[in-house]
């Protein structure tokens, strides 16, 4: 039996908006997946500590704040540093297209969704680049 | 094998990764089990359950917070339903457990109840072992006691702590529940609210209802905690480890390890002799007993019968 893909659906920064990541977080599970949900105002720490506990097969990031320059880009990082970088990375918010280009070829953000995105195409974004990498022992 | 040895040296990626693999349940998860069974048996394990609602995940939390304060390593196993309909899950655990954050000496999973109930107290007991292996001291598994496989998850703990809180249904609720026959401490919390008096109680009424012995000669205490504050909790630890050195100090631990490994042996065979009973069946035949049930020709009694003779007829 193929395991469910696992996705962690986080919210980093200090925005107090999860309506977008709640309906995601409902649409993913409605999609087979088990989706973690950690809640508000994140640390990239927090998320990536989360991850790695998690064992997770995706991260979806949600940001409207404005902050994503600065905070996407530590948890691509950190996940690097943490032996974490097979895990795919997707974010979605209010991200200009400039911003998005950067964060895609800079920063390992694989997919950026902004408002207007159906929730299919994120789900056929994440079951098409998830790694499901064989644990090797 | 090589992620057994990097999870008990302390990797939490090799860790998080043999968890993956023994819920999966496949060959692979048996060689990663084999390889951890001879380091497991150290960890205490509590069960923790009661209804949606009661406040699990904070009390978790704050036992959790307890013990780690007091220098033992602590692992959350927190499992939750999974959809019937899509097969997929939403695990919100973690959202009151933020303050267990940035601490090596305590980790977080987790689970989703996936296939059946066989399947969820399995994945959850393989879970477990790696925590065990992994040599956390204490191992807490949070369910929502809402169903019997949740029922069944506490009750391979050592120790299960049942969580009530007050107002909540009158008390035949509380008996239909059919959590209170398996709980080792009862834990009231939101004990702040109106009506707390009435839940302990009826609790303790419960608890004289039935024949007077008590499981294994211990009356469960019952711990009015209101987990928001952390009022009482270390008196909840407490009750939680004086059960169990009630276990060891009267040899109910090796008793009940040797029942709950009986157990286990015994659901893995089935789960195995099934298993290899449906591949030796011929397709035909095992489509047309089922034909012959459906039309009601035959039960599912002569059905079974039928089919295990044929089987072993072949061997």
């Amino acid at each position: 039996m193929e395991r469910p893909i696992r996705v962690l659906v986080a919210k980093p920064g200090l925005d107090g908006h999860d309506r977008g990541a709640k309906v995601i977080a409902r649409a993913l599970r409605d999609a087979g997946m088990e989706v973690i949900y950690t809640g508000l105002q994140q640390t990239p720490q927090m998320i990536v500590e989360a991850a790695l506990q998690e064992d997770v097969d995706c991260i979806g990031l949600s940001i409207l704040s404005g902050a994503h320059m600065t905070l996407l880009p530590k948890i691509t990082t950190m996940l690097r540093e943490n032996d974490g970088a097979d895990i795919l990375v997707v974010a979605g918010g209010i991200i200009s297209d400039e911003d998005a280009a950067i964060l895609r070829n800079e920063h390992g953000i694989a997919g950026i969704f902004g408002p207007g995105s159906s929730t299919h195409a994120i789900i056929d974004f994440i079951r098409e680049h998830v790694q499901r990498s064989s644990v090797e022992g | 094998m090589e992620l057994v040895a990097k999870a008990r040296a302390g990797n939490r990626r090799a860790l998080a990764r043999l968890i993956t693999l023994v819920e999966a349940g496949d060959a692979q998860a048996q060689t990663a089990l084999a390889a951890l069974y001879p380091y497991t048996g150290h960890a205490h394990i509590v069960g923790v359950t009661g209804a949606p609602g009661t406040g699990k995940s904070t009390l978790v939390t704050q036992l959790a917070l307890h013990w780690r304060s007091l220098g033992r390593t602590v692992a959350v196993l927190a499992v939750d339903p999974t959809s019937p309909f899509s097969g997929g899950a939403i695990l919100g655990d973690r959202i009151r457990m933020q303050s267990l954050g940035g601490d090596s000496g305590c980790y977080i999973r987790s689970m989703a109840s996936r296939g059946s109930l066989g399947g969820l107290s399995r994945a959850t007991g393989d879970a477990v072992k790696v925590l065990d292996a992994a040599g956390f001291d204490i191992v807490i598994v949070e369910t929502v006691g809402a169903g019997q496989a949740e029922v069944e998850i506490a009750r391979e703990a050592h120790s299960v702590v049942v969580v009530e809180v007050p107002g909540m249904g009158d008390d035949i609720q509380a008996i239909k529940a059919g959590i209170l026959e398996i709980a080792d401490v009862f834990v009231v919390n939101k004990a702040d609210r109106e009506g707390v008096e009435r839940t302990v109680r009826q609790l303790q009424m419960m608890l004289h209802l039935g024949s007077g012995e008590h499981r294994d000669g211990w009356e469960p205490p019952i711990v009015q905690t209101v987990s928001n504050t952390g009022k009482n909790i270390a008196e909840a630890a407490a009750a939680v480890e004086r059960h169990f050195e009630h276990l060891k100090n009267n040899n109910l631990l090796e008793l009940r390890e040797r029942e709950r490994i009986e157990r286990e042996w015994k659901m893995i065979m089935r789960e195995s002799l099934l298993r290899q009973l449906l591949q030796r069946l011929e397709p035909q035949q095992y489509e047309q007993l089922l034909n012959h049930m459906a039309e009601r020709q035959l039960d599912p009694y002569a059905a079974a019968k039928q089919a295990i003779e044929t089987v072993l007829e072949l061997s």
